[in-house]
């Protein structure tokens, strides 16, 4: 077996012992920072998809988590309790979206394909600050919550906990395995030379596509659950800064690696813990850390973890 | 709506649109001539601004301290290029992204540790406060008036330099064909100096014009940042008569957008829908134009060749 | 800056987990407000007043040490709960103190409500939790939102404003507050202008209120939007044929930066730095002292919001009865910086409101300043919908 495959195997045992091991040391609330963790790399598993396999920098990638977020909140209020319809409602619209605003943006690429995709997620973004029926730029706060046949076990505590664990594994295993497949070839083949991909009798702008609609559809579903845990939606979950965050996690990562967006999301939710019980100022260090992370440590923390020439260290 | 009403917001637009094309004008530079994807250039736009309420302070005196914020704007810009961009170059986009991020982070909270959280404003010395009667209706602040004018000098300025004078026929070269100007022996790392020292302090002299304007806080570069990159990719990557063109376009429909878009709305639904809806949409106004724009000319109005 | 007095991890994530255990017997305080951006004036405000509190009690409410712990929400709903959470649940603190922003508190209140932890808010107001939501484990210690603006009709009425311009941000606080003004004033609203949050360049506006007909404006346009607001309202020579009243626009978080602009401008609140209350004057004394800034009406909450902890757990036994701790607090028995303060049924205050104008102070330092009282002992009107 390969390393990073040891690596992620050991990474998936560590969070399922989790639950079991917390309440041993007595804190219960670090449930809440792995959640936010795993939610985090849910996402940044589809956008590695984009950017790592298909080379599209997608800076309105949050809209997806948003739009899932609010598709589920609006059809939440509206009676439907049913995680399993939720989430087929929050997958068709997602979905939907993606299959309209990719196919626009996908005449583009490059930095161009950066910006058209922000002002999609712009235009997401400023559709939800004018929703006032669902609390317009203050968000909603959710007073009852999505059931799993009537049952509240996907609310709470381990219920919730192994629900996006479990999510966060099915993204893992079923993003790899397209990446592997010959789709992935292909995508990767376009990404490294789109005019000879074309010339083997590909549809670069169909793969594309399709893995965009993908990548939204996964990022749509850890919007569900991000509403799912937070009791609450709001128009900030698509503002660009956080299309931001979830490239940052990705490149920090290691882009088309096997788990790079996984130790880039807790990468960033432990610096950010850790830096801001030391000081209240943590940005004066997490910023000039980040400059660092790239000067110094190419290739992304996946690369670290796996290469041989640096064992096994953390940045 | 009245014609006075109308001119005022043209007017608006247009200095909004001249502050745009300040910060763009080194933004599409940088990215044109170097291929190098700046963020913090939008940091460059703050720390203008503190820069000349630091210096008023200091020295009391506005003309002055306008002097020498752009020097300083020039340095901070040539201290950052020798110590962290310069080892990007050669880097991918995302790296440059990952990087510049960094300082953006760094130099928001610096920004607030030193001058505080609060917004902070800066008086106009008394020869630029106060209005003027244009029409017989139509009052206007001369520091506005000023801001356009100062912005149409810079531009004809760039536009001259960039088309007739050597240093402008290489940054041109090298925004089509970079490889042929290295090859031909041009000390290539100092043109990228020039440029990115004179982009870094036209942001922060775009910083310094709105400062008075708009008032000073930390993070205000961000969203200028966003809109600077909405321009050069409308204008064109590596275009300076492009980001001209466009900044004035996003400045005007941006401007009046803002200003019109309930009114216009309400003809057609009932006012406390056009309330609603009006304000999310006059935000959108500019996406919407640079999506569109983007889809029909998918490397925008007037691209410089040969830039990916 | 402040100290914050997070003693939780000290060298790794992991390691001090086993110690928060430890200090059981000490009254733990949490707090969740906003630090970074510009909004952080404010809740450095809240940070400022309550620490003053602290201090002056010698670092006990109710006759317990008080550990505080300070957490930023960075104005982010999603750190918010985390750390609304992570205070409940970690550090399993006696009170929540919190937040400055209404969608804030929204974000947290569910999680801190529910674990049956004692949720105040020393600023945010929102009528969501007024109504038929209030809820038994939440108190509030400033205003309800609506409120001012509602006394700030009865300015335009008490001034003889016949036709007022409204100008506010387009989210449900601005809203809010059109509606809340219109309610009492009884004159004639010429226009209702929503501008986006954020708002950078008010000269259209200020252009359409030249040609209007207005004899006033009537605006809520807090921090960094108000001190651009008045400086261009004054820079347009607006302020020679026209009043200026509002709601957090000229407060003393933005007097520094609106100076002279602001001065003689007119506001509602229920206090002033100079209200005549003898326990104020103090306060504001020390603060100044201390701090080296003038307070404003935050840091006058948080500090009451000290006290109010203060007087409630001095009264009670078992802070693990939470009857008798929501008894105590519902008496609100303590001095208010305000003069006379109670809780109505919904835990929302009722209280005297007053007209405020902007004065320099001979220092050469800002701050609003009391003119005279509108509305005694004035309660918001949501109350009757919530059934406790």
């Amino acid at each position: 077996m390969d390393r990073s495959l040891i690596l992620g195997l050991l990474i998936f045992l560590t969070l399922l012992a989790m639950p079991f091991a917390l309440p041993l040391i007595g804190q219960g609330y670090l449930t809440g920072l792995i959640i936010k963790a795993m939610l985090l790399a849910i996402a940044a598993i589809s956008l590695d998809l984009l950017i790592g396999h298909g080379g599209l920098v997608s800076l309105g990638h949050a809209a997806f988590v948003a739009l899932g977020a609010y598709a589920a909140a609006i059809a939440l209020q509206s009676g439907i309790e049913n995680i399993l319809v939720l989430l087929l409602i929050t997958l068709a619209l997602t979905g939907f979206v993606a299959l309209i605003t990719g196919s626009l943006a996908l005449r583009t690429t490059g930095v161009y394909f950066l910006m058209i995709t922000l002002a999609f997620g712009q235009m997401a973004y400023f559709t939800l600050t004018s929703l006032a029926a669902y609390g317009g730029d203050d968000g909603l706060t959710l007073w009852s919550l999505a059931t799993l046949f009537g049952s509240n076990v996907v609310q709470k505590g381990n219920g919730l906990y192994f629900i996006v664990l479990g999510t966060l594994l099915a993204s893992w295993w079923f993003v790899n395995r397209m990446s592997q497949s010959r789709f992935g070839r292909v995508l990767r083949a376009a990404r490294d030379n789109p005019e000879r991909t074309e010339v083997m009798g590909y549809s670069v702008t169909r793969y594309r596509l399709v893995a965009y609609v993908i990548a939204a559809m996964i990022a749509g579903v850890s919007g569900l659950l991000v509403m799912q845990h937070a009791e609450f939606v709001s128009p900030a979950l698509a503002a660009w800064q956080r299309s931001g965050d979830l490239i940052v996690v990705v490149v920090l990562g290691g882009l088309a690696t096997r788990n790079g967006a996984i130790l880039g999301a807790f990468f960033l939710v432990i610096v950010e813990e850790l830096l801001g019980s030391f000081i209240h100022e943590w940005r004066l260090i997490y910023g000039p850390l980040l400059v660092f992370m790239v000067l110094f440590a190419k290739g992304g923390l996946s690369d670290l973890l796996t290469s041989k020439r640096r064992g096994n260290q953390v940045a | 709506m009245s014609t006075t009403l109308l001119l005022i917001l043209c007017l608006n637009g247009l200095q909004y649109g001249m502050l745009l094309f300040l910060i763009s004008a080194g933004l599409t530079l940088v990215f044109g001539v170097m291929g190098f994807i700046n963020l913090a250039h939008g940091v460059q736009y703050m720390v203008g601004a503190y820069l000349l309420f630091a210096f008023t302070g200091l020295t009391g005196n506005f003309m002055l301290s306008v002097l020498l914020s752009l020097l300083c704007a020039l340095a901070f810009g040539l201290l950052l290029e020798f110590f962290v961009f310069r080892h990007l170059y050669t880097r991918s986009h995302l790296d440059q992204v990952l990087a510049t991020f960094g300082i953006i982070i760094f130099l928001n909270e610096l920004a607030k540790v030193v001058f505080g959280p609060t917004t902070l404003s800066i008086a106009l010395p008394e020869f630029l406060a106060g209005s003027i009667q244009l029409t017989e209706q139509l009052k206007y602040p001369i520091y506005r008036l000023v801001t356009i004018g100062v912005g149409l000098l810079v531009a004809i300025g760039l536009f001259i330099t960039v088309s007739y004078t050597r240093i402008g026929m290489l940054i041109r070269a090298g925004a089509t064909t970079p490889e042929m100007v290295s090859a031909l022996g041009v000390n290539i790392q100092r043109l990228f100096m020039i440029v990115f020292g004179v982009g870094a302090m036209l942001a922060g002299f775009a910083g310094v014009i709105a400062a008075p304007i708009y008032a000073v806080e930390p993070g205000m570069g961000d969203n200028m940042l966003i809109v600077a990159f909405v321009v050069i990719i409308i204008g064109g990557i590596g275009s300076v008569g492009g980001a001209f063109i466009a900044a004035l376009l996003v400045g005007l429909i941006d401007t009046l957008g803002r200003s019109l878009a309930t009114e216009i709305l309400s003809f057609v639904f009932n006012p406390s829908f056009a309330n609603q809806i009006g304000p999310a949409l006059a935000s959108m106004l500019i996406y919407v134009l640079m999506a569109a724009i983007l889809i029909f000319r998918p490397r925008g109005l007037l691209p410089a060749k040969g830039v990916a | 800056m402040q100290q914050l007095i997070k003693t939780t991890i000290a060298s790794a994530l992991f390691a001090t987990f086993i110690s928060s255990a430890a200090l059981a017997e000490d009254l733990k305080i949490g707090m969740v407000v906003t630090l970074s951006g510009p909004p952080a004036a404010l809740g450095q405000q809240i940070v400022d007043g309550f620490q003053l509190a602290l201090e002056e009690k010698g670092g006990m409410l109710g006759g317990q040490k008080v550990e505080l712990i300070i957490e930023d929400d960075e104005l982010k709903p999603d750190v918010a709960l985390l750390k609304a959470t992570s205070l409940v649940e970690k550090n399993e603190v006696d009170f929540v103190v919190g937040t400055v922003f209404s969608n804030m508190l929204q974000a947290i209140f569910k999680p801190v409500v529910q674990s049956k932890t004692f949720l105040i808010s020393p600023n945010a107001g929102p009528s969501t939790f007024a109504g038929s939501n209030c809820n038994p484990f939440f108190f509030v210690t400033s205003y309800q939102n609506n409120q001012n603006a509602e006394v700030s009709g009865m300015v335009a009425n008490a001034e003889g404003f016949k036709n007022v311009f409204a100008l506010v941000p387009n989210y449900q606080a601005g809203r809010d507050n059109v509606d809340g003004f219109k309610q009492t004033f009884e004159g004639q609203l010429t226009d209702e202008v929503f501008t986006p949050l954020g708002h950078q360049d008010f000269s259209a506006e200020l252009a359409r209120m030249s040609t209007s007909d207005a004899d006033a404006v009537f605006a809520f346009m807090p921090g960094g939007m108000g001190v651009r607001l008045v400086n261009q309202f004054a820079n347009a020579g607006l302020s020679e044929n026209m009043k200026f009243m509002s709601v957090f626009t000229t407060d003393e978080t933005t007097l520094p930066g609106q100076k002279d602009a602001a001065v003689g401008f007119l506001a509602a609140g229920s206090w002033a730095p100079d209200l005549p209350v003898d326990a104020n004057l103090a306060f504001v004394k020390a603060f100044e002292a201390k701090y080296g800034y003038v307070p404003g009406s935050y840091a006058m909450q948080a500090y009451d919001t000290a006290s109010l902890i203060d007087s409630a757990v001095s009264k009670v036994d078992d802070l693990s009865d939470k009857d008798a701790v929501r008894a105590a607090l519902k008496a609100a028995d303590f001095e208010s910086l305000r003069g006379d303060f109670a809780f109505n049924n919904n835990h929302y205050p009722v209280q005297d409101f007053h007209m405020l104008n902007v004065v320099k102070r001979d220092d050469g330092k800002y701050h609003t300043s009391f003119v005279r009282t509108l509305a005694e002992d004035y309660a918001d009107s949501f109350h009757e919908q919530c059934k406790m």
